[in-house]
């Protein structure tokens, strides 16, 4: 393995420039080290300006999503060593507006997220008294009676991939519509709508397929199906869209013929 | 500059801060609350936690029990009304958050299901799969976002407390994306800011975690309690800090040292067995793994690696397909973000710090000493923890005290009137001193000023200085050589040169203040380890190796003096129903 | 004093990179999805031609010996050898998309997606060979 290699890096000061421009360093090149312990180097050791989000450095919190060769990463799952030979190009999250370096703005996202109510709505919810017995201490009585809403590991099943997604950004930055259309929810936000849907606690299905049944919707989804190849955590965001479009259209169908008998 | 004001501001958007906004918003609904973070709410450092949460729900289980496994657990330094509280509510939360949509692992009957963990007598710890804490925070932050009432302000960075007249006020803060310096005024203000891990060179902790808060209650004249007590988990990767879970020493791992030998045996951890022994061997108690790291490292017997001395956790001996069923997230972890296979190669390990048992100075409510003022989460210390903290206690206590908080908060600001304008002559004092102390940016001062060193130099400088003096072992002439070097540092820290002068999110300029915060924390520490003439729990001093319930059944508490050194008192613990015992590690 | 953050959304020095009218040649994936946005045409071409075909049906034998005879002109051979590799194209994306859209559990475990896509390959072989032993016997 050589010494060092390459990185090609996005820059933006808008303070001085009125558009990217790209700077190049030299980093070591260890077997262990991903491109996020490059930009970390740099940081700390080359050129403290570069300017770039991350944490938890184990693809867990979504912070250091950047786009490295063209591609969607996590910087801190993307190792220096998949890459055989530099220049590696660093740059933002593509789609999104750039606000510094590799810093892109998210706000928009956030925005969306909150319109397909991405919570347990109930019609009636159900009094935490009812489980919680009075309990005397050493008493020996089941705490939990009958108040948690009981689901089982099949029920549990239906949602839990839809859960898993990180908020990394990576899916709207593979997907080709979100670009041409930004005002499509897009992938994370549709899986997470589709996490509460097929969620046994939660009775906001319908509210929330109309909603998504919009312009800005799952309808505009044309099933490129990159977001769920850049999802790092499995989510499959086009997926939860698909099914979600053949839910939309039975539901369609159903209240068609049967417009009493829909929720 | 602009002025917002809130009735009440939460600073951090973790488990606790998003608890305690959820408080007030059901507390009050007519209260204006805000939270405040660095970072988005998702990307807070709760989202890593893995093992579980506590609450004694199973007929065989009992709040006592709960209590008092934490209580010995923590050395017997837990205040028992605050333990007895925190059992006591930890279930009604938990189920809370189960009623939030929070997806919990289910028995087969559809109730929740629990797990054993370290330290509890009896199965409590409720789990979400191997990702509890992430489940758990955005569970938190996707409820929080049905209360029209919480405005968020994300990626605003609070750089120091307003008071006035023993009061706090609100907060000055640096809105990140524009470098705009704005001040926020509050009746009441909650700190949710996490612990301070990366004060030391190895932790798990994330690099957000630079005890923001603590500093912040410190600089305003609130004490911190029990600084001394930080535990470290005994096998983490070593350059990236990630936690390799107990579960890989449950299943059968071994620690070999560089010749190979599974050095715990001589230990006084038992023998080497064919398959793993409950609380011996591999599975004995954390610290005193972390010790034996410690005594191998002194005996020349551990690897030395480009990020400093390690052991091996072998498991290949288990074979993938045990593996690939029982330890999936470990070789997950391993291949993904260490680029290391343990199905062929040993993990390389060491002692790495792992959370913060004291903090912020609070009472059962939450309230610091400084009217307005409250903390919960890992930044305060209520204490619940003690000397040494649970596995899966945390983020229970996140969800507890993140309530009692926001409740007691709001109770407050419900009865004080709109902090006067005399607070914001503060805030353009702050504002001044970013300007002319980091960006430089006075007339006629180059950019960047005449300073000569570097934050990440004087970062690296002050872990290394804790990790040898205020480690896992700790002696007073180390101490007291660690609390000299820590002034030092505080001197050259005025020196600073920043390359970034720029106001559009410089986060050098954030490092550089996370810096001086944890220069600020990282004294008292040290100060608080050096008063602490004892052995008890996580804090273990060579020179007095001994429980001394007589003088030291007390929490220290650190406050700023004058000079801007920390001196230490002493607070009682409270005892209310079980006397001190021997901490039994159950043979 | 205001309260909330006057959030900066549009914030004018951020900067915001323009989609390219090339975007899809910026990589082999973008470019076959494309490709098969595209074979929506080569269906619509045989959607179209059937129903000339039905046309000439109901005008006769002769009209229909004579739109047989128009088929065999090479330019229109090529176009419907094209069409059909493009349908071919379609049915095979689609097939093995279509998983994704359907998910079936029986007794609480998911039906795997190369179950499904067979399912369909299956259906298409059967239909197939109906429609040639249909042919066939006529």
């Amino acid at each position: 393995m050589p010494e060092t290699v390459q990185l090609t890096v996005t820059r933006y000061r808008p303070e001085q420039e009125s558009a990217p421009t790209v700077q190049t360093y030299e980093v070591p090149y260890r077997k262990d080290w991903v491109v996020l312990d490059a930009l970390n180097y740099i940081k700390d050791r080359l050129d403290g300006t570069l300017t770039y989000r991350w944490s938890c450095r184990m693809g867990v919190c979504g912070s250091c999503g950047m786009m490295v060769n063209g591609e969607a990463k996590l910087t801190c799952a993307t190792f220096l060593s998949h890459y055989q030979r530099g220049p590696i190009r660093v740059e933002p999250l593509t789609y999104f507006p750039i606000i510094r370096d590799l810093v892109v703005d998210i706000t928009d996202f956030l925005h969306k997220l909150k319109q397909v109510k991405p919570w347990i709505v109930r019609r009636e919810e159900k009094p935490l008294a009812e489980g919680l017995s009075s309990v005397r201490p050493g008493s020996g009585q089941a705490l939990l009676g009958t108040g948690e809403y009981r689901q089982t590991p099949e029920q549990l099943e239906l949602y839990k991939q839809f859960s898993m997604c990180i908020n990394c950004m990576l899916c709207y930055a593979a997907c080709p519509v979100y670009g041409l259309e930004p005002s499509f929810l897009g992938p994370a936000v549709l899986a997470l709508a589709q996490r509460y849907n097929h969620d046994s606690r939660d009775q906001a299905a319908t509210e929330r397929l109309e909603r998504c049944s919009e312009h800005d919707g799952i309808w505009q989804c044309t099933f490129v199906g990159e977001c769920s190849k850049a999802c790092p955590k499995n989510v499959d965001p086009a997926g939860a869209i698909q099914q979600f479009k053949l839910a939309g259209t039975l539901h369609w169908f159903q209240s068609l013929l049967l417009p009493w008998g829909t929720k | 500059m602009d002025v917002f004001s809130y009735d009440v501001l939460v600073v951090g958007g973790g488990g606790a801060g998003l608890r305690a906004a959820i408080a007030v918003a059901e507390t009050n609904p007519r209260l204006r609350v805000a939270v405040i973070s660095k970072v988005y709410p998702m990307r807070s450092h709760t989202v890593s936690a893995e093992g579980g949460a506590a609450a004694a729900i199973k007929p065989n289980d009992s709040l006592d029990a709960h209590a008092y496994d934490t209580i010995s657990g923590g050395d017997w330094l837990s205040d028992q009304d605050a333990v007895e509280a925190f059992a006591r509510e930890a279930p009604a939360e938990m189920l809370q958050l189960e009623h939030w949509g929070c997806p919990w692992s289910r028995e087969p009957d559809g109730s929740v299901a629990v797990r054993p963990f370290g330290g509890m007598k009896v199965e409590r710890t409720w789990f979400a799969a191997d990702k509890t804490g992430f489940h758990m925070l955005h569970t938190l932050f996707q409820t929080s976002l049905k209360y029209e009432g919480i405005q968020r302000h994300d990626e605003w960075f609070v750089t120091r407390l307003l008071e006035d007249g023993g009061r706090c006020q609100g907060v000055v803060t640096v809105e990140v994306a524009t470098g705009k310096v704005q001040a926020i005024t509050a009746k009441a203000v909650i700190l949710c800011t996490g612990g301070c891990g990366r004060v030391f060179p190895f932790t798990t902790n994330a690099a957000i975690k630079t005890g923001d808060g603590m500093a912040l209650a410190y600089r305003a004249g609130a004490p911190l309690k029990d600084m001394e007590f930080v535990q470290y988990h005994p096998t983490g990767l070593p350059f990236t800090g990630i936690l390799i879970t107990e579960a890989t020493r449950s299943e059968g791992g071994w620690m070999l040292n560089k010749d190979g030998y599974r050095y715990l045996q001589d230990y006084d951890l038992g023998k080497p067995e064919p398959k793993p022994v409950l609380r011996s061997m591999e599975l004995g108690p954390r610290d005193r793994l972390s010790q034996a790291f410690v005594k191998e490292q002194e005996k020349g017997r551990t690897l030395q690696g480009p990020y400093g001395d390690y052991v091996h956790l072998d498991i290949r001996h288990l074979g993938e397909k045990l593996i690939d069923k029982k330890l999936p997230f470990v070789r997950e972890l391993c291949l993904k973000y260490q680029n290391l296979d343990p199905v062929k190669e040993m993990i390389p390990v060491r002692p790495v710090v792992h959370y913060m048992m004291g903090g912020i100075h609070t009472d059962i409510q939450g309230a610091t000493p400084l009217g307005g003022l409250y903390a919960a989460g890992e930044a305060a210390c209520v204490s619940i923890n003690g000397a040494n903290r649970l596995g899966s206690n945390s983020l229970t206590e996140l969800l507890v005290f993140g309530a009692r908080a926001g409740r007691a908060a709001a109770a407050f600001a419900a009865t004080q009137k709109e902090p006067g304008p005399g607070v914001l002559a503060q805030a353009t004092d702050e504002q001044r001193r970013l300007e002319q102390h980091f960006l430089r940016q006075t007339s006629g001062a180059p950019a960047g000023g005449a300073g000569t060193e570097r934050v990440a130099a004087l970062r690296d400088e002050m872990q290394r200085s804790m990790e040898a003096s205020a480690g896992i072992y700790r002696t007073g002439a180390q101490l007291e050589k660690a609390a000299g070097e820590l002034r030092r540092l505080q001197e050259r820290y005025g020196a600073l040169r920043l390359d970034d002068t720029s106001l559009t999110f410089n986060t050098e300029l954030l490092a550089a203040l996370e810096l001086g915060f944890m220069l600020d924390v990282a004294e008292t520490i040290v100060a608080s380890a050096l008063g602490r003439r004892e052995s008890r729990g996580s804090h273990q001093r060579t020179d007095h190796p001994e429980r001394d319930d007589k003088g030291f059944l007390s929490h220290s508490l650190a406050s700023r003096a004058a000079d801007g050194a920390p001196r230490i008192k002493y607070l009682p613990v409270t005892i209310t129903r079980w006397p001190p015992g021997q901490r039994v590690y159950g043979k | 004093m205001t309260t909330g953050p006057a959030y900066t959304s549009h914030h004018p020095r951020w900067y915001r990179r323009r989609v390219s009218v090339w975007w899809w040649l910026e990589s082999w994936r973008y470019a076959k999805f494309v490709l098969r946005e595209l074979t929506s045409l080569a269906v619509a071409f045989f959607a179209v031609l059937a129903l000339f075909k039905i046309r000439a049906i109901a005008a006769g034998p002769e009209a229909y010996a004579r739109f047989l005879e128009r088929l065999q002109n090479p330019v229109f051979l090529l176009l419907n050898g094209v069409a059909f590799l493009f349908v071919l194209y379609h049915a095979i994306t689609w097939f093995n998309l279509a998983p994704k859209a359907m998910t079936i559990r029986v007794r609480g475990v998911r039906v795997p997606d190369w179950a499904i896509q067979a399912g369909n390959y299956l259906a298409w072989l059967v239909v197939s060979a109906m429609a040639v032993w249909v042919l066939r016997r006529g």
